[in-house]
């Protein structure tokens, strides 16, 4: 299925309809076994114990954390080039969701750490980055819900997007470095290329199955918000209809 | 008693709606206090000593944020004609709507504050602490605040100019504020009787505020 | 449409006497004297700058009087003119953000400081021709809408004296004819109309012609 055959919403909205139950299904289906496995066949950890099941729902919420981004980067790109109103449709879908599995992922990243450092909260590298990630997402929303015409604010955000994008290894950069400088070595550092098979089974399953509870999510956010825009097209056309409107009134403010 | 209800109602109605308003405030507190770790370094014994400061100056400077719009927006779309000529005196009409941007701003940032903290390091008996002297503390932050929104209601640029004329007159709430938090962190230092004194600045600011800002928006008439 | 059922208002006179306005440091007039009894309609007119605007915001308490006397017998005792006068002026004081009907049943509630009933908020809507538009966003309504909105205030909730600023603008014919015969019902019903416009009013006005120089009272 081409990008280009979902160009038009009315078929997006036809085709989407149909798979949208499908996705739903498959991802409850993934999470079930995947939190089977996370909470009753993976083995404890010799050092964490039952914390590292954490892992589990924190991988995942990380990972979509910035694929989260990635989507509203590329949408982004779609809204400048070639001016798709679904590519914004897609990128608005996209941003709160996004904040969502970031928020996660920080809330489960502090419990994570509490019985390993101690305290709720700890200023190293991943999750300082995390967070700014986290803010960067509530600036883009709140860009969007600035504007009353979605229309208008489209490339407008998209620029925003990208130029965040183009930020944010720089960003995870600086903040490496800035942590180094401050706390060598002895950061924790978990997971890495030596996880455990046991424990690395799980957790595909449960990144799989949490990637496609975001995409099902993703999909029926668009359908809202295309079903949003229509309401309010057929408000101004509501406005500028009734029959004392007035033909001499002139453009309705939309600012 | 209605006109002021359907007021405050208003008031919040349009704080929600529009642009997330609500919720802004507590964003640019949370940038605040991220920014702070990356000034002063990650050392979490630090962060916890001047946690409070920073909750602090984080919070006073966010309840600034979207004040300048406070009469602004009222007067530029005419409203704040109509409120003047209600039989409501102008004061209580001022202390409606400085209620309601206090529920709908500084409210939220007391609330925030607790789980700000924790990211500070700071003990629990702090994260109580700061909950209760900023809830006891941002009324009189706004209160303040209203009068130089009042007296900048006419200027297109007034919202830096804002700030410049308020900021000195919250230093009193500020210190107060930070003393009676830090009691929480340093136990030498008592709580009590910061705490009153910042809750008798708050009181005090809620009885001089609407008057000053009444008349400062009656002599900005034209 | 049905105009919502007013009380009369008997006996009312609006008395300017020698009224001098300073706005910004310039005397916009002075010696302006001017009578106007109930169940009647005063016209301002004059060239632009010559102090109209000035003159009803004058009468709603939003600019101080400088000099001279302003009296309405009749009325409500001990109550400023401003608290017993409608003011339309440029501005409608609608906020994009409400529906058409949040934002009159707010200005009613606020205006007469008490609780509306929806009955009344529909029949002003009716009035001004709005109703089937009352759910959506202000937002989306066009100049000559936004102010047919504004007009529903005057309608939604009673007050003797209507001050209004260039009421016309941006209204169409239909829209206009309205505005007129909702100032028809409410000098029936006894009222004060005063209105600054270059539009001939379809019924019997006194005019008041300011001028720069001399001002005079033409019945």
């Amino acid at each position: 299925m081409g990008l280009m055959d979902l160009a038009n919403p009315t078929r997006f909205m036809a085709v989407s309809q149909r798979i949208l139950p499908w996705m739903w299904g498959l991802a409850v289906a993934f999470l079930a076994a995947g939190l089977y496995m996370s909470f009753f066949l993976a083995p404890q950890d010799y050092q964490q114990g039952n914390t590292v099941r954490i892992m589990f729902i924190h991988v995942p919420a990380a990972w979509l954390a910035m694929m989260g981004y990635s989507i509203i980067a590329l949408s982004s790109i779609g809204t400048l080039v070639w001016r798709h109103p679904l590519a914004d449709v897609s990128a608005r879908a996209a941003a709160p969701i996004g904040a969502a599995f970031t928020f996660i992922a920080l809330v489960t990243g502090s419990l994570w750490g509490k019985p390993m450092w101690g305290a709720w909260w700890v200023w190293d590298a991943r999750l300082t980055s995390v967070l700014v990630l986290f803010l960067m997402y509530l600036g883009l929303i709140a860009l969007w819900r600035a504007f009353d015409d979605p229309a208008r604010g489209a490339r407008i955000v998209a620029v925003l997007a990208l130029v965040g994008a183009i930020n944010l290894p720089i960003i995870k950069f600086s903040v490496e470095w800035w942590n180094t400088l401050h706390q060598p070595a002895s950061v924790f550092r978990m997971g890495g290329p030596t996880i455990h098979p046991a424990l690395l089974w799980p957790l595909m399953v449960m990144a799989f199955g949490a990637t496609l509870l975001f995409l099902a999510i993703h999909l029926a956010a668009m359908r809202n918000e295309v079903l949003r825009r229509r309401v309010r097209a057929m408000q101004i056309t509501a406005a500028r209809g009734v029959a004392t409107a007035g033909a001499e009134d002139g453009e309705p403010e939309l600012a | 008693m209605s006109a002021l209800s359907a007021l405050f109602a208003r008031e919040l109605k349009l704080a929600v709606r529009i642009g997330g308003g609500a919720l802004m405030a507590v964003v640019f507190f949370l940038i605040v206090v991220t920014l702070m770790p990356f000034a002063v370094g990650p050392d979490l014994n630090l962060l916890a000593r001047v946690g409070p400061a920073i909750l602090w100056v984080g919070a006073l400077l966010a309840n600034l944020l979207a004040l300048d719009r406070l009469f602004q927006a009222d007067q530029e779309d005419g409203s704040l004609d109509l409120m003047v000529m209600a039989p409501v005196p102008l004061e209580l009409i001022v202390t409606v709507k400085a209620l309601a941007y206090w529920v709908t701003t500084g409210l939220p940032l007391a609330i925030a504050a607790p789980l700000f903290g924790m990211m500070l390091n700071m003990p629990s008996e702090a994260l109580g602490a700061v909950c209760l002297t900023l809830a006891a503390g941002t009324p009189g932050l706004t209160f303040i605040g209203i009068i130089g929104a009042a007296l900048t209601v006419a200027l297109r640029r007034g919202g830096l100019l804002l700030a410049i004329l308020v900021i000195p007159l919250m230093v009193p709430v500020l210190i107060f504020g930070i003393l009676a938090t830090s009691a929480a962190v340093v136990v030498t230092s008592p709580f009590i009787q910061p705490f009153l004194i910042l809750v008798a600045l708050s009181l005090g600011a809620m009885v001089l505020g609407p008057i000053a800002a009444a008349a400062a928006l009656r002599f900005g008439l034209e | 449409m049905s105009p919502p059922q007013k009380p009369a208002f008997s006996g009312l006179e609006l008395i300017g006497d020698g009224l001098a306005c300073v706005r910004g440091g310039r005397r916009v007039f002075q010696g302006l004297s001017f009578r106007v009894a109930g169940a009647s309609a005063l016209a301002l007119r004059g060239p632009n700058g010559v102090g109209k605007s000035s003159l009803l915001r004058l009468l709603a308490g939003l600019v101080p009087v400088e000099r001279g006397t302003l009296t309405l017998s009749g009325g409500k005792p001990d109550t400023p003119i401003a608290e017993q006068a409608h003011y339309l002026g440029h501005l409608d004081a609608l906020k994009p953000g409400l529906s058409v009907e949040e934002n009159l049943t707010f200005w009613a509630q606020f205006l007469s400081g008490g609780p509306v009933r929806p009955e009344r908020i529909d029949a002003a809507l009716d009035a001004v021709g709005l109703i089937d538009l009352a759910s959506l966003p202000a937002r989306f309504l066009s100049a000559g809408q936004r102010r047919r909105l504004a007009l529903a205030r005057l309608v939604a909730v009673t007050r003797p004296v209507w001050l209004l600023d260039e009421p016309t603008s941006a209204l169409d014919t239909e829209g206009q004819d309205r505005l007129f015969s909702l100032i028809a019902d409410h000098l029936k019903a006894g009222g004060i109309a005063l209105a600054a416009t270059h539009v001939d009013l379809p019924f019997t006005v006194e005019t008041l012609n300011l001028a720069p120089a001399a001002m005079e009272l033409r019945a």
